[in-house]
């Protein structure tokens, strides 16, 4: 190959460039769409001809979406949710995952086989037992209800034992003769060796829990216990014929804008995040 | 060694001593028998390590272990015991075999969401791969312009909740005011309404899924094709072999254990399609895109048959089961290839 040649005028790099640019902006459009639509009156969003920008801005969808939902407790609920399942799921994951990783217990074998069993049930098929489960705890459209069953996941104790094992044993040996409990050794000495890994999985977690749908929409019965994307759903309600389109899209963007953001913040960490989790897989 | 640790002869320093006596044990294999330390015969002090050990590492694990075995395991069973009743959720279940099973597998509906899914996750997955893998290849290139800022935005729809993505998509796509068929129809193609057509649903909400995970998958390949030496393409090329033979026998076995997870996390996740289906078309038109865990969604919650909708369940859970033994068969072997 030529050195010399500028890279962007090697033969072959402006093709690329061009497709790559294509499905980049592919990848965005329908995130750009639901930006401007939010902001788009409602009788421009179902004019004909479309247009991509509309001719005045308006604030007006937002106020239908403070109309048909519940906003704030949906957003609310959202955050609880979220927050709590990420907190308590990366401890109590973490801990099983120290225990695989470090400690040579009887009935380890065991264990492991368990959970790879657990790991191929899909919690779709479980949406009907929990359900009656909740209802007999009384947990239908409850916090507790929302967060508990999920308190604890497979992968994320696989993908934590990943990290763990990489941390020398040599480690915990040194702090076990210096006196420290078990637990000051997961606590002060492996949790944080393994910052990476939690903060991928705490990502993940918290992304997939602020983003599902079907397990909040399944376990709550009123729209004030659903969180947003769940509350979404009731946004597109096509019983009067036409969607209201301008809403919807506002509603969107209040429920992906916190992520969005958080995204901005963190997004090296979460790419190499989810590129490490395949290589590990 | 320094000088003052060389104290009489034998003498190893107390840290050393125990650090070899803890690893020792933290290398054995774990016993097979119950109380059985291993060497038994040095000290009480080792069989109490070990004692102290299985009941720490229990401990340990009870939290999220009590979690998994009352919210995943038994469910589980839960669910096949609710499969073999007439459970409506508001009668009292009487019990009835298996005819829920016989009526999952005769019932026209039930072969039909089946079915679907399984088209669905077979056009799904190679589709994904393939554009995945494709883009991987180009943005793995370092003559690309603004390539990290690339790899952001082709990322940013699996940040988004699918219930997001299905909405906005409806709206670029609808035939009377969405850009889509509108922009289309300036270059002279007339797009069918892709939702109420029952050949297009199913190709329609397959590309919503591919829209929003392709700059996942691509992520993962590019750190599986970042793995992959260097020099094995400059042995490659030195043997004269053009990009397609390179892609062929350098970079597809190179990406192998990488290619294995994403099948299996593809398959998985198309097996469990729900959320697009629900926004988009209800699974229609004419049931075309229904899938399991729709049907299991409506069955189960909108017409009360909850010990239907817990057979069809267990439906998806022995597919998934299958899908889960024939990826760890294959990890496996992959293991013993590289050993």
């Amino acid at each position: 190959m030529n050195k010399r040649t500028p890279l962007w005028m090697r033969p072959g790099t402006i093709g690329a460039n061009i497709l790559v640019l294509a499905v980049s902006l592919l990848a965005i459009f329908p995130l750009i769409i639901v930006l401007v639509t939010a902001f788009t009156p409602q009788d421009e969003t179902i004019a004909y001809p479309p247009e991509l920008l509309p001719s005045t801005w308006t604030l007006d969808n937002f106020q239908g979406v403070f109309d048909r939902i519940p906003v704030w407790s949906q957003l609310w609920n959202t955050i609880q949710m979220s927050v709590g399942v990420t907190a308590i799921s990366l401890l109590l994951n973490s801990m099983v995952a120290y225990a695989l990783a470090f400690i040579d217990f009887k009935g380890r074998g065991l264990l492991f086989g368990l959970l790879i069993a657990t790991m191929m049930i899909p919690f779709q098929s479980l949406l009907i037992p929990l359900y009656k489960m909740l209802s007999e705890f009384g947990w239908i459209g409850t916090m507790t209800g929302l967060i508990v069953p999920r308190a604890a996941d497979v992968a994320g104790i696989f993908l934590l034992r990943q990290f763990f094992i990489m941390i020398p044993k040599e480690l915990r040996a040194a702090a076990m003769i210096d006196g420290a409990s078990e637990w000051k050794i997961y606590w002060r000495v492996m949790m944080p060796n393994a910052t990476a890994g939690l903060l991928t999985l705490g990502i993940f977690n918290f992304v997939g829990n602020w983003n599902d749908m079907l397990w909040p929409m399944v376990m709550t019965n009123s729209a004030e216990d659903r969180t947003l994307t769940a509350g979404l759903a009731l946004l597109n309600g096509t019983a009067q014929g036409v969607i209201p389109y301008g809403v919807t899209m506002a509603g969107s963007l209040i429920s992906v804008l916190p992520l969005v953001i958080m995204f901005a913040f963190v997004q090296k960490r979460f790419i190499e995040g989810v590129a490490t989790a395949g290589l590990k897989g | 060694m320094p000088l003052q640790q060389q104290g009489h002869p034998g003498w190893t320093p107390l840290r050393d001593r125990i650090i070899v006596t803890t690893n020792a044990v933290l290398d054995q294999p774990a016993p097979d028998g119950a109380g059985q330390a291993p060497q038994k015969r040095r000290s009480g002090r080792t069989y109490n390590f070990q004692r102290h050990a299985n009941r720490t590492g229990w401990l340990f694990a009870a939290p999220g272990l009590a979690i998994l075995l009352a919210f995943v395991f038994f469910p589980a069973g839960y669910a096949f015991w609710i499969s073999l009743t007439d459970s409506s959720g508001l009668n009292k279940p009487t019990f009835i075999g298996l005819d829920n099973y016989v009526e999952a597998f005769t019932d026209a509906d039930s072969l039909n969401a089946i079915w679907n899914t399984v088209v669905y996750a077979v056009a799904y997955t190679p589709i994904v791969i393939a554009v995945a893998l494709f883009l991987a290849i180009f943005l793995n290139r370092k003559d690309l312009f603004a390539r990290g800022a690339q790899r952001t935005l082709i990322f940013m729809p699996f940040i988004i909740s699918m219930a997001v993505a299905a909405l906005a998509w409806s709206f670029i796509i609808n035939p009377n005011t969405g850009l889509m068929p509108y922009w289309f129809s300036k270059i002279g193609i007339n797009l069918p309404d892709l939702l109420n057509d029952a050949t297009w649903a199913m190709p329609t909400v397959i590309f919503v899924a591919v829209w929003k995970n392709f700059g996942y998958f691509m992520v993962i390949f590019i750190a599986g094709l970042q793995g992959i030496p260097g020099d094995q393409y400059e042995a490659a090329s030195l043997d004269g072999a053009n990009a397609w033979q390179q892609f062929r026998n350098v970079t597809l076995p190179g990406l192998r254990p990488t290619m294995t997870y994403v099948i299996i996390v593809a398959v998985n996740t198309a097996f469990q399609t729900f959320d697009q289906i629900y926004i988009m078309t209800n699974g229609g038109p004419l049931r075309s895109t229904e899938t399991i865990v729709y049907r299991v969604y409506v069955e189960g919650f909108s017409n009360f048959n909850q010990g239907y909708a817990s057979a069809l369940s267990f439906v998806l859970m022995a597919i998934t089961l299958t899908i889960g033994l024939i990826q760890l068969s294959i990890s496996r072997k992959q293991e013993r290839d590289l050993v």
